[in-house]
């Protein structure tokens, strides 16, 4: 076999674009159950993306508006998980499955009339003079504004969690929700927004599914990204940083895996895709299996549903 | 102004209204959806809702959807009242179908009264030994089994497709992926029992485990240690009960009946393994147990209005141009609306006056 096929920087780029829909929904993911609420729609609200993205882009024919309608349409769904956890006090666990199970209704409903339709291109960043670099114009210049997007947006929310006081109170909310009310902060409220947040979130990691990885609309496209996803925000340890070290970890691992099946490797392609999901598996019991330091980096009241009685 | 004020104790009525209102909320809402379509919104509702069970024909098809989801509920059910969520059903079922039909292809030309039994027992232990993955690795390394057992359903899919590209694929079948038809050979196809209704011996094997999962929860003391660890964590501590013991039970129970859910699928409705196998009962199972109650009377007719509105939905592609995935929509609105109205359980809504 011949591994001198394999561009190291060529794969570099691709990995970034593979890993980005996971950091998107992943750094979502990681401001809602910083909050306090665990949110398992994830997937169901990357196919919303997806779909509602795809539909927005190929009418208006800009692929950014599409982005756009994409977070749009995921804070809509997430909306009614919100809804239902927060003023209805509904079970987190089950109300996420069923946002999942709804979505991917939802999003084949919707794009019925658009299989097999291209998407308008993403155009990639072209800087004269350093795109043109050898390697570094590569790795660092060439890539779609999605990709500087999605690390701008990590570094926001890092930023926001830490460094302001609106984030240390949306962190209060999930450490302890019956201090953070006794202060006089509206709990549901704060987890409402950072519900949307997440919604946006995976709404655009769809989107970039459906508009630039593959590009085109199937159903059930995203094939689990939106559950990685989840798994990469335990992987972390809730820190906005070590998502990207874990998005991109799976998005390497995916790229080595499809480009062992393109070589033609004697293991069967089935059992190659098998690996990113495997992999998420292997990661979680090793993020786990330290039971003192999982329980303390996890928000105290993950999961909990918070009622003001009085 | 609404508010809500918490009732003094639970109320077993709304408990067991919820699941009413949440079908008669999804028709309202359901059929504002088909008007907002284009589709006359009475047709669809009496064919999704009505017409499964009235017209002959359907009525038989009715059990046939019913049972897989049905057996597939009740094992999720009982992990869902101890906190355990098995959510990778559909991967248990798929492995079930594999290690079942295995045996089953391994046998080919063979006869004999044992043939089904022991293919079902291999699909039992396939599907519980694939549950067994997401139980031990939450034991022995608190991995969350949630994420674990959904990462095996795509595991399980590839394996199908491996199997059936490889291995399990018919000899004389051109090559297409796809196994031999076990349902056309008299050894390994699911004899009918009561046809008028639709129900095979894979319904009937389920009604037996229904009425052993409904004598677990109500009589035995595991079933007691179940609904206590579900309610109480730290009361079933103290009480002595092992959780790792639970886990375990759960997924187990869960694994062993989609797995057998899987065989009877294979050797009744499908016929044959192919990648296009799995159809999603794994998930579409976990509205059952929901729509159910997590209570195995509640779950028998829970599974057969879910399994109404797959043959509905059919009949109504082809009657109305409805689009499939509408079904799915359906099934989602129905478990958002009863998870929405479950609030009225401990709750009540009161009409806040302004005080003067």
């Amino acid at each position: 076999m011949d591994f001198s096929s394999l561009d190291p920087v060529a794969m570099i780029v691709l990995l970034i674009g593979a890993a980005t829909p996971i950091l998107l929904a992943a750094i979502g993911e990681l401001v809602v159950e910083k909050s306090g609420v665990l949110n398992l729609g994830v997937e169901g609200m990357m196919i919303i993306g997806a779909v509602t993205g795809f539909i927005v882009a190929t009418t208006t024919g800009s692929p950014m508006v599409g982005l756009l309608g994409a977070a749009v349409g995921g804070a809509v769904v997430s909306m009614l998980f919100a809804f239902l956890t927060q003023y209805l006090l509904s079970n987190q666990v089950a109300t996420g499955l069923a946002l999942t199970l709804f979505g991917l209704g939802l999003a084949a409903l919707m794009g019925k009339s658009y299989n097999g339709i291209k998407p308008p291109r993403m155009d990639r960043l072209n800087v004269d003079g350093l795109t043109d670099l050898p390697v570094v114009g590569k790795l660092f210049f060439s890539h779609d504004p999605v990709i500087y997007l999605s690390l701008v947006l990590v570094f926001a929310v890092w930023w926001f969690l830490n460094r302001t006081r609106a984030g240390l109170v949306l962190r209060a909310c999930g450490e302890n929700h019956e201090a953070a009310h006794s202060l006089g902060y509206n709990v549901q409220l704060i987890r409402f927004g950072a519900i949307m947040f997440g919604g946006a979130c995976a709404g655009m990691g769809g989107a970039y599914v459906s508009l630039v990885r593959v590009p085109q609309w199937t159903e059930g496209m995203t094939a689990g990204v939106g559950w990685i996803a989840l798994a990469i925000v335990v992987f972390a340890s809730w820190k906005p940083w070590r998502v990207v070290i874990g998005a991109y970890m799976f998005g390497g691992i995916t790229i080595l895996q499809l480009s062992l099946q393109a070589l033609g490797i004697s293991i069967s392609g089935a059992y190659l895709s098998m690996t990113p999901y495997i992999v998420t598996i292997v990661v979680l019991v090793i993020m786990s299996a330290d039971r003192k330091k999982a329980s303390l980096n996890a928000p105290a009241c993950l999961g909990k549903s918070f009622h003001a009685s009085h | 102004m609404l508010r809500l004020e918490q009732r003094p104790q639970p109320s077993k009525t709304m408990l067991y209204m919820t699941p009413v209102m949440a079908v008669f909320a999804t028709m309202v809402v359901g059929g504002i959806l088909f008007a907002s379509m284009g589709i006359d919104p009475f047709r669809a509702i009496y064919l999704l809702f009505i017409d499964p069970f009235t017209d002959s024909y359907n009525l038989s098809q009715l059990f046939v959807k019913a049972s897989p989801l049905i057996l597939i509920a009740m094992g999720l059910s009982i992990g869902f009242r101890a906190g355990v969520w098995n959510i990778g059903a559909e991967g248990q079922f798929i492995m079930g179908a594999i290690s079942g039909g295995a045996v089953g292809l391994a046998l080919w030309g063979s006869t004999g009264w044992w043939i089904l039994p022991l293919m079902a027992i291999s699909a039992a232990l396939g599907g519980a030994l694939w549950a067994m993955i997401p139980a031990v690795l939450k034991i022995k390394f608190n991995a969350n089994e949630i994420l674990v057992s959904l990462m095996l359903v795509y595991v399980a899919e590839n394996f199908l497709a491996q199997m059936v590209q490889g291995v399990l694929r018919a000899p004389d079948g051109m090559g297409f992926p796809e196994s031999r038809n076990l349902g056309r050979n008299d050894a390994t196809s699911l004899p009918d029992v009561f046809t008028p209704l639709g129900i095979d011996a894979g319904g009937v094997v389920m009604l037996i485990l229904l009425a052993m999962a409904f004598f677990l929860l109500q009589k035995h003391a595991m079933g007691f240690q179940i609904k206590l660890t579900g309610e109480s964590p730290r009361a079933a501590r103290f009480a002595g009960v092992k959780p790792g013991i639970i886990i375990a039970v759960c997924l187990g129970i869960s694994g062993a009946a989609a797995g057998l859910a899987g065989l009877f699928e294979l050797t009744g409705a499908a016929g044959k393994l192919t990648i296009d196998f799995p159809v999603g009962y794994g998930f579409t199972a976990i509205i059952v147990a929901f729509l159910g109650r997590l209570n195995p009377v509640g779950i028998l007719l829970a599974g057969a209005v879910l399994a109404g509105t797959y043959i509905g939905g059919e009949n109504a592609q082809f009657v109305l141009k409805l689009p499939a995935a509408a079904v799915t929509v359906f099934q989602g609105m129905m478990l958002f609306f009863l998870l929405g109205f479950e609030i009225l359980i401990n709750y009540r809504v009161k009409r806040l006056r302004r005080a003067v």
